[in-house]
């Protein structure tokens, strides 16, 4: 379905607003995202940002209001979205049964990307795991776990980044990674919707706070 | 379809890595089993009549012991959140899972039937139709434990609310599977019990992935 949304919006969300039991989390929120560009959500606690990046991701649905990709109406889980969208929560997704350069050949091909172990190895190795790679998931740290959440990034090859709080748990070298990495995104005009209390130096970027 | 691949070899994989789990639940099998001819009677023709019921309620409950981590770890660990964005439909992976439930809890309850059911000294014929109906019944078992788990993902206590949910789904499952053997002890032809078990089968086979995985992307709306 075509709609009148700007035409060189990637994502458009208009008039959206959340519910929970009987609180209103947010409403009347709009936005626009084009390529290249960063969308930063702030607000407090509790303001309903991981809502909102899980109803742009598709994954659950808004009391009221559109969001529009690529100029088309979505629907959580619609094909188009999930074709586009690489969405990055607050559970890792990882088996601890599994390794790391397994976890993220597994995470891979779910995300529709067929990897060799070679590219995996590379993608860890740019994330400062290679020596890890055998390790089983189980035994990794919280911000060794965030980095192979970075890597899976880099690997899969998605239009629209959605990460809810990507610097939890990563030192300093791990944000200067995901700055760089967010930024080799949007150079290939990707686009991104990210949640976040600490500031990522980006080229351009909006704002959109929740109260 | 890859999808069903790759979700099937992933699982299977996981389950290898984790044996404890399902040795626990394969000896409660053989323990539940084991139990009725001690506490009933030693009596060949009244174990005989009793058996095949025992080994369907056991393999019946063995199943159900699994059935709560079908989904429950992929949906606590954020997994789930994936699958139901990846790009490949989200019944394909789910019907990966349930045929990787099945391959590491189902076949081996088939594959230990002949030998439980020795205990209950059945003839050679019961016997082998007894592992015929196991055999088509328990993927059933799964389908349909699929579509319980995947409803009750995320509830506190959901482990009982499922068994309270599935087991009454699974009554015609025992029913022609413990009838198709006590056909061939009266005589008769196991012929339409089975059959009857291959169409349940075939309906569960196209309707189960598809359910299970609306009331997956319920449960993390």
């Amino acid at each position: 379905m075509k709609s009148n949304g700007s035409p060189s919006a990637m994502l458009e969300g208009d008039g959206l607003a959340a519910v929970r039991g009987r609180a209103q989390l947010f409403a009347n929120v709009g936005f626009r995202v084009d390529a290249c560009q960063t969308l930063f959500v702030t607000g407090p606690n509790g303001s309903g940002k991981t809502t909102l990046l899980r109803m742009l991701a598709g994954l659950s649905t808004p009391t009221v209001g559109i969001i529009r990709w690529m100029g088309n109406t979505v629907a959580p889980f619609d094909a188009r979205l999930r074709e586009d969208v690489a969405f990055a929560g607050h559970l890792p997704a990882l088996k601890d049964e599994l390794s790391a350069i397994e976890n993220l050949v597994v995470l891979a091909a779910l995300g529709g990307e067929k990897v060799t172990t070679e590219q995996a190895l590379l993608a860890l190795d740019r994330v400062a795991l290679s020596r890890q790679r055998t390790l089983p998931a189980r035994v990794l740290s919280q911000g060794q776990r965030r980095r192979i959440g970075l890597a899976r990034l880099a690997l899969v090859n998605k239009p629209l980044w959605i990460l809810d709080e990507p610097t939890t748990a990563l030192d300093s070298d791990g944000v200067a990674l995901l700055t760089t990495l967010l930024r080799q995104h949007l150079d290939a005009n990707g686009c991104a919707v990210v949640a976040t209390h600490q500031p990522l130096s980006v080229p351009r970027f909006a704002n959109l706070a929740l109260a | 379809m890859p999808a069903v691949a790759w979700a099937l070899a992933r699982d299977l994989k996981i389950s290898l890595r984790s044996k404890a789990e399902l040795g626990i639940q394969l000896l409660f099998y053989v323990i539940v089993v084991t139990l009725f001819p001690l506490a009933t009677t030693p009596e060949r023709s009244l174990l005989a009549a009793i058996g095949p019921g025992v080994l369907w309620v056991a393999a019946l409950l063995a199943s159900l012991l699994s059935l709560s981590r079908l989904f429950a770890a992929d949906h606590a660990d954020g997994t789930l959140e994936q699958m139901a964005l990846s790009p490949w439909p989200l019944p394909a992976l789910v019907s990966g899972k349930i045929a990787a439930h099945w391959l590491t809890t189902g076949l081996p309850i088939v594959l230990l039937a002949p030998l439980l059911s020795a205990q209950y000294a059945l003839e050679r014929d019961a016997m082998w139709i007894l592992t015929a109906a196991l055999l088509i019944g328990t993927p059933i078992l799964s389908l349909l434990g699929g579509i319980g788990a995947a409803l009750t993902l995320g509830l506190r206590g959901g482990g009982t609310l499922l068994a309270l949910l599935v087991l009454p789904l699974y009554v015609p499952i025992l029913i022609f599977g413990a009838g198709s053997v006590d056909a061939v002890r009266a005589g008769l032809s196991a012929g339409p019990h089975l059959s009857l078990l291959g169409a349940g089968l075939l309906v569960a086979l196209v309707g189960a992935p598809f359910a299970a995985a609306a009331a997956v992307r319920v449960a993390l709306d």
